[in-house]
Parts: structure tokens; sequence; C-alpha cells
């Protein structure tokens, strides 16, 4: 009796007509498609994306050159130098990060210990030649102090869990 | 008559079934596969000796570029391996996060094996499926660690984070009206461990959908019944794990045999085949999916009955909340000693392996007792799997060549490491 139902079945191609009743169920279906860039894929406060600087409200910068993130980077991405200012803080003349080399860990973010060094939520942005990727104390400054509203709620959003 | 002589072709490395970079150089009697040579390394990039150079910590990352599609698992075999040297046990809640992230491993894993498959054979609809439920385990993912790939997220003693109370939403666009925003956030309502529930609710029905599609299909049958044939013993020999070994009938799964974390807490069943071909292979992975799905769902109902630590509370390895690390002066320096020389580990070697979602991945680690390994080996299953290539192909067809490495679930990350 199998052999005949099996036969039948294979006679009527029922299960290539299975799946093309499937896929057709999908043709009247809303799709699930998201329209970049008008639209966007939410994005989770703990997002690690293009690298910024941070200051305070004061409009000092974090930064203390403490050369945590340059010995925790697994890339060795990070360059600092330092140098001490006249106000006789310690501040850094140099800070790169470049971006061909930086993995997007999250470490130097982890081991800040003035939240200065931060990965943003900001996924979009390019470069037209190689040194358009090497990110300077400036640039990175520049990122910091444009976003600092989103860097900071993210950060609340997540800290009780740091 | 005319001369008869062998071809010789190379496939790859640009060829868009040769997953990624592997050059095969086949020897061809007309259609026939005489000889499969695969040629590998274009994607070496000396993860073991880069980890010699780097204190154990900064390894991490570089685990998850291994197999770049199940990146969790990579991190937990090399965490482990530092755990069982510094004779460390993780909390409980972060053995059970990371059984579950396993297997959300597991499945993406399985979905983007299954849908690169399919589409090498030549189905194309199962691989836009596959991606769409892909899709929402990134967000998990991203929800949890911060990267939709590379997370990162496992530490030695526990894992960085806990969960999050909150998933991040749609926002409001000109391609959707308020309505349809409002039926993509309303799964986003809760925290993210209802979010993973929600789709460990769905999935299900998503692989029916795959196998409707697949699994009766005359065309797919025709591509891999009886291709690719291992019989049990020699998968034995031949050094075969997962679910290329289960595939051929034998039931090894690390999971069961040599429990790790908290699978020996857990229910599921172990999938194996019976003929040994890529048909079974593809059935074992799909009741993998299955299986992955009830671990889930039990890791679900454990994590929610049970808060705590996520990450052992030993600031010799494991640094301080920011809090401490900014109010307190000793947790200060426990940081500042964590970030820069990391920790030591114990002069001795060890050998871990779990079950990932392509076999047993290894990790060897020599320690001479300083804060950086002396050695560091990993035991690829990609790698076994890769150079059975030439027995399990010759004799067939050139298509079938690409049916076989899609059985195979070949990655260069993990081959070429």
């Amino acid at each position: 009796m199998k052999i005949i139902t099996d036969y039948f079945k294979s006679l009527v191609l029922i299960e290539l007509l299975k799946g093309l009743m499937l896929t057709g169920k999908y043709l009247f279906k809303k799709n699930v498609t998201v329209q970049y860039p008008e639209e966007k894929t939410p994005i989770s406060p703990r997002f690690r994306g293009l690298h910024a600087l941070r200051r305070y409200p004061n409009g000092e910068e974090r930064c203390i050159a403490c050369k945590l993130c340059e010995a925790v980077c697994p890339a060795l991405a990070i360059t600092i130098e330092s140098e001490q200012r006249e106000d006789g803080s310690r501040r850094t003349k140099r800070y790169d990060i470049d971006l061909t080399k930086c993995i997007f860990c999250g470490y130097c973010e982890e081991s800040c210990p003035v939240d200065s060094i931060v990965e943003t939520h900001i996924f979009e942005y390019h470069g037209e030649e190689r040194s358009d990727l090497y990110m300077t104390k400036d640039k990175l400054l520049a990122v910091g102090d444009r976003y600092e509203k989103d860097i900071a709620a993210n950060r609340a959003a997540d800290a009780k869990f740091r | 008559m005319a001369e008869i002589r062998n071809y010789t072709i190379n496939f790859g490395p640009q060829h868009p079934a040769a997953h990624g970079v592997l050059r095969l150089v086949l020897e061809l009697d007309g259609e026939t596969i005489e000889r499969a040579d695969p040629h590998i390394g274009l994607l070496h990039r000396a993860t073991e000796k880069l980890a010699e150079s780097k204190p154990y910590n900064q390894s991490i990352p570089y685990m998850d570029r291994l197999d770049y599609v199940s990146m969790m698992c990579n991190e937990h075999g090399y965490v482990l391996a530092l755990e069982k040297l510094l004779g460390i046990t993780p909390p409980k809640r972060a053995q059970y996060l990371r059984v579950m992230f396993d297997e959300i491993t597991r499945i993406m894993n399985h979905l983007m094996w299954l849908g690169a498959h399919a589409l090498d054979i030549g189905a194309m609809t199962v691989f836009f499926y596959a991606f769409r439920e892909r899709e929402d385990l990134f967000d998990i993912y991203e929800a949890v660690s911060g990267a939709r790939m590379h997370a990162a997220y496992y530490r030695p003693g526990g894992v960085y984070r806990d969960l999050p109370d909150t998933m991040p939403q749609y926002q409001a666009s000109k391609w959707r009206t308020e309505a349809e925003i409002g039926k993509l956030n309303s799964i986003r309502q809760g925290s993210l461990l209802d979010f993973i529930e929600h789709f460990a609710d769905r999935f299900p029905a998503c692989i029916d959908e795959y196998e409707t599609l697949l699994t009766d299909n005359r065309i797919w049958k025709q591509r891999t019944v009886d291709i690719g044939v291992v019989s049990p013993e020699r998968a034995l020999q031949l050094g075969f794990t997962g679910p290329m070994l289960r595939g051929s009938g034998v039931e090894w799964d690390l999971r069961r045999k040599q429990p790790y974390a908290v699978y020996d807490h857990l229910h599921f069943d172990i999938p194996v085949g019976v003929n040994g071909d890529c048909y079974d292979r593809y059935l074992v992975r799909m009741e993998e999916l299955r299986q992955s799905q009830r671990i889930i769902k039990q890791c679900i109902k454990w994590l929610r009955k049970n808060p705590g630590p996520v990450i052992l509370d030993d600031h010799k390895l494991t640094p301080p909340h920011r809090e401490q690390m900014k109010g307190d002066m000793e947790g200060l320096i426990h940081h500042f000693k964590l970030f820069t020389e990391g920790y030591t580990l114990p002069e001795g070697e060890v050998y871990t392996a779990v079950e990932h979602p392509k076999g047993e991945f290894g990790i060897y680690l020599v320690s001479d007792g300083t804060n950086k390994p002396y050695r560091l080996k990993i035991r690829a299953p990609g790698f076994v799997h890769l150079s059975a290539l030439d027995e399990m192909s010759r004799g067939h067809m050139l298509a079938d060549v690409v049916a076989i490495l899609g059985t195979q679930d070949i990655v260069f990350g993990e081959v070429d490491r």
C-alpha cells in the first residue's frame, strides 16, 4: 500500500507543490526588509562602533594619558604620547587610533578609568583614503563633542551592568 | 583515437561555492573527480602565534575570529582552558548564560550552514528564510555584548555583563506606519530574556518551513542522498567529530560524553544518522536545531528564577565594577594591574574541548607561569573534515564536490587559523 501512495505522491509532485505553497504564501506577506538608510535596525546601548574621546561638562578633556587602553589593545591600534601641561596636569599630546587595525573588541572602553575613550553607536563612517581612517585626537574629540548626548545616555543605560 | 588524459582544474579561491578562500585542485576524468587536493592557508592570520605575545584576556577577541560563524563557542573553548588551569569555576548563572549563548550560536551556525549549503545546491529561498532568523540572533548578540558578530563576551570566571533589561526599539520612519512600528516593537517590550524566549517559541515553526522546502524535495534528495558516504569506522579513523561523525551513526557528543558548564543538568537528545551521506548529515543538523531550541528554553527558565553574579568576585582575575574601581583605591589598583599585566596562570599544560557546532573545538594551552601563553594550539574541527574531502569526493561528479563542501560546513577562519 505504501508503495502505491508513495508512487502517487511522487507522480503529482506533492512535495514540490508544498514548497511552492510555502513560498507563495510569502508573496502576500509584508516583507521584512529594512529600508536602510531611511529606516534602521535598533541599536543596543552596548553597541561598539566608532571611537570617541569625551570631555567633562566644563569642557576639559577626560583623558589623563594613563595609557591603559594602549596597553590593553589586542590589535595595538592605539598610540599615545603624553606631556605635562602648564597647569601641571597630565594630558595626551597625541592620541591616535588606527581604525584599520582596530578589531572593535571594546577593551579600551572597558579599561578607561575616566570614561574618556568610548565606542559609540556610530557605524556609518567612511574614509576616502587610508589616512581618513587614522583617527587623531582632534578627530576623536570632535566625534565625542558631536554625539556627547547619545554617548552619555547609552553609558547611563548600561551603567548598572558594568 | 584521441589521446585521453585527466583534466586538472582550479576550484576557487574566488569561487562562490568555495566557502571563503578554499582553493581546490581537482583532477577530473570527464566530469568524475579523480583527486581533490585542497590548498589551504589563504586566510592564515597566525592566531596561535599572536596569542603568545598577549596577556590571556586579550586573545579572547581573536577567538571570535577563528570560526567566524560560531563566535561564542570558540570563546567558550578558550576560557574553559584558562579556567581549568586556574582551577576556578564560574558562578552557576554564568554557566547557564554560556550554555544558552552556545546554543544560540549553534543555531546561528547551522542556519548559516543550511542557507549556504542549500544555495550551493541550488535552493535559494531557504537562504533568505534562514537569514531572516539569523537577524534576530544577531540582535540578541548585539544586545548582550555590543557586537553583532565578534562578541568578546566570555571571560575567565564568567561572562562580561548580565543580560540587559530592555531591548532597543525600532524608530519611526517614512517607510512604515505607526501601527507597523508598534508591531515590530511588540516583541521588544520586555527584557532580552523575553526576546530570546519569543524567538525560541517561534523557531520550531521556522525549522518546519525549511524542512518543507528541503527534506522531501526530490532535487534536494537527488543532490544529497548517497553523496559523500562515510562509514562509522572510517569516520572515527579520519578523526571526524560533531555532526559529521553523528551523521555516520556514531553517537558522540562532548556535551554528553564530557559535560562542561551545565550540560549535565539539561535534557536534550543527540540525533544520529544511519547512512553517513550528505542527506543524513542534513537531517542530523536539522534535529540539532530543534534540540538547541529545547536547551535554550530550559536555560531561560533557570535564568529567570536565579538572578545572581555572572562573574567571579576575585579581583585578581576579574576587574572590579566601575563604581568600585572609581571609589576605592584597592579596586583601582586591581583594575590597572589587570588591564596592563593581566594575571598569571600556574605552570602546566591543559587541553579542553567543547562541542562546537562543527565538531570538537579544542584548546591546548601550555603555560610557563607568566601572563602569556607559552604555546596555544587550536584544534579546529574544520581542518580535520577538510582533510577528508579527497576521500569523500573521489568518484563523485564535479557538482557533488560543492555538496560535500557544504555538508562539511567548512569555514576558513578556523581551518587556516
